[in-house]
């Protein structure tokens, strides 16, 4: 399985947008930390745009490389390795290789220009981000023969967690504003990565007071340890029910 | 050693393969004969595994194909039509195909990659490749790791005379090395003296499964493309 991993990774540096797009990231982060003077404004800023970014490249760039890599996964089922372990090295592969652009981009930058606890918050967060869009991209690409399809697929699912889910919530919030559904945002929050790892980076800068009295529920909830444990198994479960599924899928699969 | 029972499959409405059973032994050369579209492909790709069967089963020594994976260790595939990463060079290909069955206790045979020269082309990049030159690729891997059980499908279509012969050869003197070979060809002159068995196909059912030498006698005829031709107008 490493193996594989190894030509995956290869043939992914070979292909020089993901450099691009690590560099991208660079130039983002040190001139949003060079703009402001103060390094938690800095974040916010950065904030914004690794929450559009980073699902958005993850997702579309794994679909095509999926897509574009149908003969090599072709050839390889036809050898002697597992149909799971090919499926994993492909994911692996390219988690590793996301994570890796986004860890140099933006992990850098953050690590230099901020010491809070903050900076840290939002480069696990756009690890994990980089992860599931990865598995949620995998899951796209194993259910559609279709190239065009698959990535329409992908932008669908990137529109409806980076933009529509929000607008939903919003709609759901005002159709219920008389009721207390504060406890219910929580368990709303968790059931999409983007806006779940937003609220944990908000609530690790001190601006948080700016989410009104919702910002109070979450951070009585997210302040405490199960709280945040719960965050992250949510965090976690983003990340291995697609994976699981396509692997499911892909099990047995005609190729 | 390969054993096939009640096999089918479907894509959609087409039934690709209807309720096929195979017997393929050690030493054997079959040849899947049959129309286009008559199933060959699925088939084959159904014992490798890439196409799993909506019911019945597949053994390769005994053991079920679905839930064991390591059989492929001992098969050696040439795909009609040879895919491969665009990107990767030819010698970089064949270093990875190694890399990834190295560990495995059968020797390299690089007999078909001399006799192709395809050390020549060693830094092209697959997709600069014509057809002719992909297949003697796919060839010089499928016989790489000197498997036990080769299957060719449509080994010769596509490639010039000379490279043609080679592959011949190679496929005749790994016939007397004992192996089990399944070949599917529609040049039927090029089977000739290579083949054993026949198994023919027609829209996904078997037709029949017969040794070359009973199937010329009933037909009275001394060519194997004779003796389909003669088969096939009789239905």
């Amino acid at each position: 399985m490493k193996k594989i991993v190894k030509y995956v990774i290869i043939d992914i540096l070979r292909n020089r947008i993901i450099i691009g797009y690590t560099f991208l990231l660079t130039i983002l982060s040190f001139s949003v930390f060079n703009l402001e003077t103060n390094a938690s404004k800095g974040i916010l800023s950065l904030l914004n745009v690794i929450l559009i970014i980073v699902p958005l490249v993850s997702i579309i760039f794994s679909t095509i490389y999926l897509y574009n890599a149908t003969e090599f996964i072709e050839l390889l089922v036809s050898q002697p390795l597992k149909r799971k372990n090919i499926w994993i090295s492909q994911f692996a592969g390219l988690s590793l290789a996301l994570s890796l652009a986004f860890l140099i981009g933006t992990g850098i930058p953050i690590l230099l220009f901020d010491e809070s606890g903050a900076g840290l918050m939002i480069t696990l967060m756009g690890v994990f981000l980089s992860v599931i869009f990865v598995a949620l991209a995998m899951l796209a690409a194993v259910f559609t023969r279709d190239k065009a399809k698959g990535i329409g697929i992908s932008i669908l699912l990137w529109l409806f967690f980076a933009l529509l889910y929000d607008g939903l919530v919003l709609f759901l919030l005002f159709q219920l504003m008389d009721y207390p559904v504060e406890k219910g945002l929580v368990a709303l929050s968790m059931l999409n990565p983007v806006d779940l790892s937003r609220i944990l980076i908000l609530l690790k800068l001190d601006i948080s007071a700016l989410m009104g009295a919702t910002s109070a529920v979450f951070n009585s909830f997210f302040g405490q340890n199960w709280g945040m444990i719960l965050a992250f198994t949510a965090m976690l479960l983003w990340i291995f029910i697609p994976l699981g599924i396509s692997i499911r899928k892909f099990n047995t699969k005609d190729l | 050693m390969i054993i096939a029972s009640n096999v089918s499959k479907n894509f959609g409405k087409l039934k690709a393969l209807n309720d096929i059973s195979v017997t393929c032994n050690r030493g054997q050369s079959i040849s899947l004969i049959g129309p286009n579209g008559s199933g060959k492909t699925t088939f084959i790709k159904c014992i490798l595994g890439m196409v799993v069967p909506d019911s019945g089963f597949i053994t390769f020594n005994r053991q079920n194909i679905a839930k064991d994976w390591r059989y492929r260790e001992q098969i050696g595939y040439m795909p009609q039509i040879g895919r491969y990463p665009d990107n990767m060079t030819v010698g970089q290909l064949f270093r990875m195909m190694k890399d990834i069955r190295k560990n495995l206790h059968n020797d390299i045979d690089e007999e078909l990659l001399e006799a192709f020269d395809l050390n020549k082309i060693s830094n092209k990049r697959m997709r600069t490749l014509s057809g002719g030159t992909r297949q003697k690729v796919s060839a010089s891997l499928a016989f790489l790791f000197s498997p036990k059980v080769l299957i060719l499908d449509e080994p010769t279509a596509g490639l010039d005379p000379v490279s043609s012969e080679i592959l011949k050869d190679k496929i005749r003197k790994e016939k007397t090395a004992g192996k089990l070979i399944l070949i599917t060809s529609h040049i039927l002159s090029d089977l000739d003296d290579i083949v054993t068995e026949v198994i023919y196909m027609q829209e996904g059912q078997l037709i029949f499964h017969k040794p070359i030498d009973l199937l010329k006698k009933e037909t009275g005829e001394e060519r194997l493309s004779r003796a389909i031709a003669n088969i096939m107008t009789r239905n």
